[in-house]
């Protein structure tokens, strides 16, 4: 048996199909899910994918997160169904307040596109237990608006927690505070980050490296052996 | 412009000696008076504000088409060719059931004025232009040139222009794989923004942009229609900047990066389902153009009511809808069976979707407003038969002192730290440095097919996943070599884009082109234009890659200074398999470079004269076609038997500046030796065409050679891939991390 995990397309998504891409890979089965749509078609876990969802002329994933299909997406979050938010997927999710802190614009001003180094800082979650902790890898990174901030309680009890879920090693690329690439809520099964795992998963193809395929392998086990 | 009452066709033939504003719209005195033949009576304002933008220099090409022709007259023979000039953009076949569209469209004059909207709708203009023929974009290039780096206006335009074409092309899901960034202070008042995209389509999804079959509906879909835009075409793109007259802001249109997304998706979403039957992208001319072109490409002819066409501002008059350049809109022709299917696919997406008139049995276009007549003309007389100009040409009483100032005869470096030196100062100056501060404000990796992107040889894109079949493409031009000789320097231009694709591992098919010029009112201008046309047709002849369109931006010029000539060429390519593609960066140490192809003294326009001398002068590189379609023969059969493990092409800066990118690329060094027969200065910067670089593996090195040997191509082994510096044997060493610093450092330190 495999696992059916949806992909959220908004009408800006622009990773939706690399997402399903990857998800294929890794071999599951990955099931399109439209944002007018409050049915989840039975899938087991959600990722909402990069892009510009709305346009994000407001305010990156401002306006998603009130869509019909959020609404149920936010619903068994809180139960427990595993949701991955990738860089405008992660706005959406703080946004929605699955997630805490907030997102701005880049500190130097300018979309960044670039190979990043990221360190993984909690191998327990739902995406992230086919990597070790500690563990190094580079995954591309693509956004204007990626520079994570939250209060200062609020991040020591992230750090506390052990719910930074990945750090930017070597170079901050937007100026997110302690080097915060990607985070996870208490129970793990819903992870956000800025870099996108769905482009490093084909040898041949945009970085040339594989390690965001285990964001995509980590979830199929789980599902596959609860 | 609204008078009281409407002006009518029918108050038009009963007021002949209304005064209509001809000249402000930018008609000639017998241009107005040819409209008037036309039609048998004064125009109404409607009728003067279309023809007035469809035969402006932007629209009609009716400086450029008497040249132009020659790109039909000289077409190499090619079974590639699936749809040829004069569409939106042409077709091209690639195997396997798959056609490719590409095109490259300047955006100069936008730019210049409002660097981030003018760039950003150049990109939103040229990718509507691949969806109307039916395919879905895959890709963006964008070459690029500007001012000298270091003028304070170069900081107001080229980060405007750069955030502008991330800002829309980012937002679109587009990769930008390509293109170029070049400095030259002949660009500083006219900067050229040239932007390519590429699409992909079965080839039984072609679409062409007409409009027949008597009842079927004219749906104008996307944005609704404003006061933005209006006389982009005829105002601002067709004449010289001038100190004089008013701001041209509002000439500039304005972008919506998410609705273009949204006509894209749902364009195709009609497609798949067979929905129409012909499609326009309003652009250049807006209604005007999209209604004009359809009516006339079809059999019959087109009614339209303008009451109908959705409006941001309700004040608009019927001439302004008519000429404004608002963006994210198309026009669709739809059987009415299938109006509904449409208008619920449009709805899906949130796109406005109106049917705002019809195709009927005459041959005339209508137009009415307020239940009035306001246009009635034959269709191809708006966008066909515009007028034709033989512009008088002539060589420049300047070119021989030109050509006669030798750059061969500049002093040269003596000593290997001389040398050193100014390879120091060549991959540090503005064009040879790193263009990654640039080139990272771009997503390259959107859509998950990114095989190669800037800065290698050539993009390539996947375009399907089981097989590996892909494409390349490659954008060059050089407008210091084609001042110097505009024949030669278009075919260089060619050369160059077509070896790039083959260093990449790819078989070049065809080639899109556009090309930048001053003036065509200045007979030396337009000598210009008409050598580089001569040259560019003759070279795809002799190379059998046909030109499949195209664009042409003159009047890129401020007073009596026009810029460099520079016709950029764009060479499309595709690979039966990407995982053989052949990357710059050097792979493994000990591997053997060699040095494909002949190196004489030619240093006239090159990088080295520019950064150490300032100087222009001299001849070109010679251009050998043969001998270029002979090395593309050999990097393509050493890419797919696995005979290299990397390549470049040898351009501007020469040999030491390939070798230094390959090194920091790679992380890797390199020894070079100077070969008999050749000084260590030539060695390094000369600027001969028809050369690559190629790193071999020790255990292909006897195959390659043979290869090379049998089948006449000039090889050198020059040294070997190593180390952690790049090192002229006897001369210098550069160690690659000052190297790093050098090249990278540039451009963040003038621009960030």
């Amino acid at each position: 048996m495999t696992a059916r995990i949806g992909v959220v397309t908004f009408p800006g998504s622009l990773d939706d199909r690399d997402t399903q891409r990857a998800i294929r890979l890794a071999g599951a089965e990955p099931v399109a899910l439209w944002h007018k749509d409050k049915d989840l078609k039975q899938v087991d876990a959600v990722v909402l994918p990069g892009g510009f969802s709305y346009g994000d002329y407001l305010r990156a994933g401002a306006i998603s997160r009130f869509s019909p299909v959020m609404e149920t997406v936010i619903e068994q979050a809180k139960s427990g169904m595993p949701v991955l938010g990738i860089c405008n997927g992660f706005q959406v999710l703080t946004e929605a307040h699955l997630l805490p802190g907030a997102m701005l614009g880049n500190n130097h001003l300018h979309f960044i596109c670039r190979d990043q180094k990221l360190r993984v800082e909690n191998a327990e979650t739902a995406w992230t237990a086919d990597y070790e902790s500690g563990q190094e890898i580079h995954v591309p990174l693509k956004n204007m608006d990626g520079r994570y901030v939250a209060d200062e309680r609020t991040l020591d009890m992230l750090e506390a927690e052990g719910r930074v879920a990945f750090r930017y090693v070597d170079f901050n690329p937007n100026g997110s505070l302690r080097d915060i690439a990607g985070i996870t809520n208490e129970a793990g099964n819903v992870v956000g980050l800025m870099p996108h795992p769905e482009h490093a998963v084909e040898p041949l193809i945009g970085s040339g490296r594989t390690d965001g395929l285990p964001f995509f392998t980590s979830i199929l086990k789980k599902l596959v052996n609860a | 412009m609204s008078r009281t009452p409407l002006d009518t066709v029918e108050h038009a033939a009963g007021t002949p000696d209304v005064e209509l504003p001809w000249a402000e719209l930018g008609l000639k005195k017998d241009e107005y008076e040819r409209v008037v033949e036309i039609l048998g009576r004064r125009p109404t304002g409607a009728e003067l504000a279309m023809y007035s933008v469809m035969w402006s220099e932007h629209c009609s090409y009716k400086s450029s088409k008497v040249h132009l022709r020659q790109f039909g007259e000289k077409a190499p023979q090619s079974d590639a060719l699936l749809v040829g000039i004069g569409e939106n953009a042409g077709v091209v076949d690639v195997g396997q059931g798959y056609a490719v569209t590409f095109k490259v469209e300047s955006h100069n004059h936008p730019s210049y004025v409002e660097p981030y909207q003018g760039a950003a709708t150049g990109v939103g203009g040229i990718v509507r232009d691949i969806i109307a023929m039916g395919a879905r974009p895959v890709a963006v290039v964008d070459p690029l040139r500007f001012g000298a780096a270091d003028h304070p206006d170069t900081k107001r335009v080229l980060p405007g222009v750069v955030a502008g074409i991330g800002g829309y092309g980012n937002c679109l899901g587009l990769p930008n794989i390509g293109g170029e960034v070049v400095f030259d202070a002949c660009y500083q008042g006219n900067p050229l923004v040239n932007a390519g995209a590429i699409g992909v389509m079965r080839h039984e999804d072609i679409h062409l942009a007409k409009a027949s079959g008597t009842g079927n509906k004219v749906i104008l879909y996307g944005a609704r229609t404003g006061g933005d835009g209006i006389g982009g075409a005829s105002i601002l793109a067709s004449e010289t900047f001038d100190d004089a007259k008013p701001s041209k802001r509002p000439a500039v249109q304005v972008g919506d990066p998410f609705q273009e997304k949204l006509l894209i998706e749902c364009t195709l979403e009609a497609f798949a389902e067979k929905l129409v039957v012909g499609i326009q992208d309003l652009g250049a001319a807006g209604l005007s153009c999209a209604t004009s072109e359809l009516a006339s490409n079809g059999s019959g002819g087109m009614r339209v009511t303008l009451d109908d066409v959705p409006l941001r501002d309700s004040t608009l008059s019927p001439e302004e809808i008519l000429m404004s350049e608002s963006q994210e809109r198309m026009c669709a022709v739809v059987e009415p069976e299938k109006v509904d299917r449409f208008l619920e696919i449009c709805d899906k997406w949130d796109v406005i979707a109106t049917v705002i008139g019809e195709v009927t049995d005459g041959d005339r276009l209508e137009i009415f407003w307020h239940g009035g007549k306001i246009v009635d003309v034959d269709p191809r007389t708006v966008a066909h038969d515009g007028p034709v100009y033989e512009r008088p040409y002539a060589r420049p009483s300047w070119q021989d002192a030109l050509q006669a100032d030798d750059a061969n005869k500049l002093p040269r470096p003596a000593t290997g730290e001389e040398l050193k030196d100014q390879v120091l100062r060549l991959v540090s100056s503005p064009n040879q440095a790193s263009k990654s501060w640039i080139t990272s404000q771009y997503d390259h990796f959107v859509q998950g097919n990114t095989v190669l992107a800037q800065p290698e040889d050539s993009g390539m894109i996947r375009i399907d996943e089981e097989t590996g079949l892909g494409v390349a493409i490659a954008t060059d031009g050089n407008g210091r070599y084609t001042k110097l000789d505009p024949y030669t320097g278009a075919q260089l231009a060619l050369a160059e884009a077509y070896r790039n694709v083959a260093t990449t591992g790819a078989k070049p098919l065809a080639v899109s082109d556009c090309l930048n010029f001053g003036s065509p009112e200045d007979p030396a201008v337009m000598w210009q234009f008409a050598e580089a046309i001569r040259g560019l047709a003759d070279g795809c002849l002799q190379l059998g890659t046909p030109v499949t369109g195209g664009n042409v931006s003159l009047y890129n010029q401020t007073g009596e200074a026009a810029i460099h000539p520079t016709p950029v060429v764009a060479v499309l390519g595709v690979i039966d398999d990407v995982a053989r593609r052949t990357p710059v960066a050097f792979q493994e140490e000990g591997q053997l470079l060699y040095l494909l192809g002949d190196t004489r003294e030619e240093f006239g326009g090159s990088a080295w004269s520019q950064v150490v001398h300032d100087h222009l002068g001299g001849l070109p590189p010679k251009v050998d076609l043969e001998r270029e379609r002979l090395l593309a023969e050999i990097l393509i059969s050493a890419s797919r038997d696995g005979m290299v493990d990397s390549a470049h092409d040898l351009s501007d800066g020469g040999l030491v500046q390939a070798v230094v990118e390959s090194a920091l690329l790679g992380g890797k060094g390199a020894r070079l030796v100077v070969p008999d027969g050749l000084d260590a200065f030539t060695f390094l910067f000369s600027e001969s065409a028809g050369r690559a670089v190629v790193a071999v593996p020790r255990s292909e090195e006897l195959r390659f050679n043979d290869m090379c040997g049998a089948r006449g191509l000039p090889v050198t082994r020059i040294g070997v891939v190593d180390g952690d510096a790049v090192e002229v044997q006897g001369e210098f060493t550069l160690p690659l991390a000052e190297l790093r610093t050098a090249h990278e450092g540039t451009i963040p330190a003038l621009l960030a």
